[in-house]
């Protein structure tokens, strides 16, 4: 018994003495806070990162976490502007195609500096494009993913996956105004000089650092010290650390930047916490102040908690990929029908994914240029949806649906879910399903994009900029073993759409080519989810953005 | 003992060889590859073969093993896909964490489970014996990454322990050896040594659990044998105090069994590292680990295996050394 009231004694003293060291604690984390800033501009923001980045040279990722933090200090010649997909100036202040889009002429924004004190001008932005063009090495360029993607080749090229380039040259006409030549017309440009894959950088930090030196290292590559601690543009922040022991990465202000003005934030730090249940502890705890990617579920208790839950308007598609060389019943477009008919898409967007997405009607979200409502639709009719397969002569259709495990994407939050919803939706008209689960990297990508070993599968896209190619372009412009089909007619359509020049001529192709692939039906869109960025109640000035293309020089701690 | 050594140490290089080569044999039959690794979302087939091709990986797997062992013996595992950064680089700056955690659990673990383990045999069949076998099956069969969610739901915030990270955002601590407890004593920081030290308390006591319940037990059922021995009575009848029996005779020679565990313990913590430093964002070698694997990173991951198990081929011989010195009977033999 006395050992007893001895225990609860010591529990009393023990709770006492956490209790004063609670309290100093907050105060402590108080005192430093206040010291760092705060007073409605100035502060200290510290943003959770769901990952490690790679490096901080974007030309050689395609990488989100090396996005967001580069896009704070480095600047494109055109930008999105805050919370849309639409664009608008950055470092350039005008941009014209000519007549046949081979011709791109940009003015360029006067009296900008880069962070290393040296003049941004027309010689800068062509210093640029050259050293993209230019890049040589295998390893160089197979890690320059955009830019082989949108440029089509390189100067030369070093593997077999690229092909002729779009770029001709880069023409400094006067300090600004810079000439863009190219061998063809681009359908994606202009949206595509937002990419941060295609940020102006100086050009006397790229030379001074060495940034152009990749060099393969075991199976993977290393990159120059320019890469990992000179990073330089013209944005509202600056490089000033990168502790890989702590996973922090600190900007500090820019007070030269003119783009358009220096942050407000003295210090902007990315802290790497890749579990969301971590990260939620941590802005609970005030370690953070904010985080991409919140679990919808917490969104209530984050909510109540005062902090803001931001969601970002859809920038994505979830698709039910069908391959038609899988089941030789899906090439019937009856049975392609049947599945579209047949999933309640309404019930499983309001019951499974986060508020704010959407029912897709097509593969590309409202707010890409191209969309159109004039596509034909598939409304919820599972009795149609019998009446399909019973005349394609499909009444007992088994197919093998694939779904992918150990991952949540924007596009697809949770996998299993969907599976589960999806599957029992064709199940509900007669369908047999057999189900494969595989990990995300470890067979389920090989298995779909490489074998097509599925009849059915679940998949999506997050855009990369703001043209309708990014999307169904990527999806069908081409013979994929995804879909297993050839339609000369749909790639031709989507290639005339590539090549047609900016503007309303291009948005229409483009529409034109949804409308065919509606009618077509190679897969059927399913939803337009939309993903959330939570950050604390004394954050001010952050926008969501589509395109999770969040810029915090507008930010303060409030 | 020399010679004893230099055996050990000469047994231990075919093990990380075969162990070498099972690590390099599963990582190459997962589907996947750096490749795909490498180019993410945007990979196509086309892409894939092209940058097979410039790694190396199209050619056979048994030059592609020989040319990995040769970089490897020279210390070289290449880069992280992951981070970019060179591999020995990134062990050599998050090793310090996982030593700092991992020596924080073995501590926890041996100094509680020992009395609590010789108090279980003393009063065999009594309350704490029962109270302390049950908390034991709970310490083992609880895993890690539950208990560690629910010790930052419960105790974080009513005991002001953090959990996550090693560090306060707020502390700007001097990093000399990266051991962040020992760089504050050095640089005289105390509210970083605090900071830090409040950082470990609740993944190591997650991390503890394991080796806590297992020494527990296993010193329970040494102490209890040794209580049967002959000599015990021996030096009972000869008139020995209780107190005298016990920390001469019974702890010496039930410690043997013990230290064996604390040895393989503290090998298999760094499994349980994995969890403890994954759930607590504390970024050591585990942390490092649950990346490489969620991310398909096989440079990092073929560096972490066998330095994994070369740390537990050391420990093991430093536990067969630790024999001699406890048991003088091991050393004759």
């Amino acid at each position: 018994m006395q050992q007893l009231r001895l225990t609860r004694t010591r529990r009393a003293a023990l709770a006492g003495l956490a209790g004063v060291v609670a309290v100093s604690l907050s105060a402590c984390a108080e005192s430093k806070r206040d010291e760092a800033g705060g007073g409605g501009s100035g502060g200290t923001m510290v943003f959770g990162n769901t990952g490690n980045p790679k490096m901080f040279d974007p030309t050689f990722t395609d990488e989100g976490e090396t996005y967001r933090i580069t896009r704070q200090m480095l600047d494109t010649l055109v930008q999105n502007k805050p919370g849309t997909a639409d664009l608008e100036p950055s470092l350039a202040t005008k941009w014209e195609p000519s007549n046949d889009g081979k011709t791109w002429t940009f003015t360029l924004k006067q009296g900008v500096k880069f962070s290393d004190g040296t003049p941004f001008n027309a010689d800068a932005v062509c210093y640029n494009f050259d050293r993209w063009f230019k890049m040589s090495g295998a390893a160089a360029q197979s890690q320059m993913i955009y830019y082989a993607d949108v440029f089509g080749g390189f100067a030369k090229n070093e593997g077999s996956a690229t092909g002729d380039p779009v770029y001709k040259n880069c023409e400094a006409k006067d300090p600004n105004t810079a000439v863009l030549n190219l061998n063809k017309a681009k359908g994606a440009f202009p949206a595509a000089f937002t990419l941060p894959a295609l940020s102006i950088q100086s050009p006397s930090a790229l030379k001074q650092f060495g940034a152009d030196k990749v060099t393969q290292s075991g199976d993977s590559f290393t990159y120059s010290e320019y890469a990992y601690k000179h990073v330089t543009g013209t944005g509202p922040f600056k490089f000033e650390s990168w502790d890989q022991g702590k996973g922090e990465i600190t900007l500090v202000r820019n007070d030269t930047s003119t783009m358009p003005a220096p942050a407000k934030l003295d210090k902007l730090v990315f802290k790497v916490i890749p579990d969301e249940n971590a990260r939620k502890q941590a802005l609970k705890a005030g370690d953070i102040d904010g985080y991409d990617f919140p679990a919808p579920a917490d969104y209530g208790l984050l909510r109540k908690d005062g902090d803001q839950v931001l969601v970002r308007p859809s920038f994505n598609v979830l698709y039910l990929g069908i391959n038609q060389s899988g089941n030789p019943k899906l090439k019937d477009p009856r049975v392609r029908q049947a599945l579209a008919y047949g999933i309640n898409r309404e019930q499983f967007v309001k019951s499974k994914l986060a508020e704010g997405s959407e029912v897709a009607t097509e593969f590309v979200p409202k707010a890409i240029s191209g969309y159109t409502d004039d596509v034909t639709k598939y409304p919820y009719d599972p009795e149609k949806a019998k009446d399909l397969l019973k005349q394609a002569g499909a009444s007992d259709l088994s197919l093998k649906f694939y779904y992918p495990t150990e991952v949540t994407r924007p596009y697809l939050p949770n996998p299993a879910d969907t599976f589960t919803a999806i599957s029992q939706d064709l199940k509900n008209i007669g369908i047999t399903i057999q189900p494969v689960a595989e990990p995300w990297n470890g067979g389920y990508k090989d298995d779909v994009q490489q074998f097509g070993k599925q009849d059915i599968h679940l998949l999506g896209w997050t855009g990369d900029y703001n043209d309708a190619g990014n999307f169904v372009g990527t999806f069908f412009a081409r013979e994929k073993k995804e879909f297993g089909f050839a339609n000369p007619e749909l790639f031709k359509t989507l290639a005339q759409a590539d090549a047609s020049p900016a503007g309303d001529q291009h948005a229409k192709a483009y529409q034109q080519a949804n409308k065919q692939i509606m009618d077509f039906l190679p897969a059927v869109p399913i939803a337009y989810p939309s993903p959330a960025i939570v950050v604390d109640a004394k954050i001010k000035g952050v926008v969501a953005s589509p395109l999770t293309d969040e810029r915090f020089n507008n930010v303060t701690t409030g | 003992m020399l010679r004893f050594i230099v055996r050990r140490v000469l047994q231990a290089i075919p093990t990380l060889l075969i162990l070498s080569i099972l690590v390099f044999a599963w990582l190459r039959s997962l589907p996947g590859g750096p490749a795909a690794a490498l180019l993410g979302d945007k990979a196509t087939p086309e892409k894939i073969a092209d940058l097979n091709h410039v790694l190396g990986l199209d050619q056979s797997i048994f030059l592609q093993y020989f040319k990995f062992l040769g970089r490897a013996i020279t210390g070289d595992f290449g880069s992280s896909l992951v981070s970019g950064q060179p591999v020995m680089s990134e062990i050599g700056t998050f090793l310090p964490a996982t030593i700092e955690l991992g020596l924080s659990a073995i501590i926890i673990a041996v100094v509680l489970g020992i009395p609590f383990g010789y108090l279980a045999a003393r009063f065999k069949g009594g309350i704490a014996d029962n109270v302390i076998i049950v908390l034991t099956l709970v310490g083992v069969a609880v895993p890690i990454f539950f208990l560690g969610y629910i010790m930052q739901d419960l105790l974080s915030a009513p005991l002001g322990l953090p959990s996550q990270g090693r560090q306060a955002p707020g502390i700007d601590a001097t990093a000399v050896t990266n051991f962040a407890v020992l760089d504050g004593v050095l640089t005289s920081e105390w509210d970083a040594v605090w900071d830090a030290i409040k950082h470990l308390v609740l993944p190591a006591f997650a991390l503890a659990t394991i080796p806590l319940a297992v020494i527990t037990r296993i010193t329970r059922a040494s102490v209890l044998d040794v209580f049967n021995e002959d000599f015990i009575r021996t030096a009972n009848s000869k008139g020995l105090t209780d107190s005298v029996v016990r920390q001469r005779h019974v702890l010496r020679n039930a410690l043997l069994p013990v230290v064996t565990t604390i040895g393989l313990q503290t090998g298999a913590l760094l499994g349980g590292a994995v969890l403890t430093e994954r759930v607590f964002n504390f970024r050591g070698l585990g942390f490092l680990l649950a990346e490489g694997i969620e991310r398909r990173d096989y440079p990092r991951l073929q560096a972490l295996l066998l330095f994994g198990a070369l740390v537990y081929v050391v420990v093991n011989m430093l536990v067969d050394i630790s024999y001699g010195l406890i048991d003088p009977r091991v050393r004759v033999r």
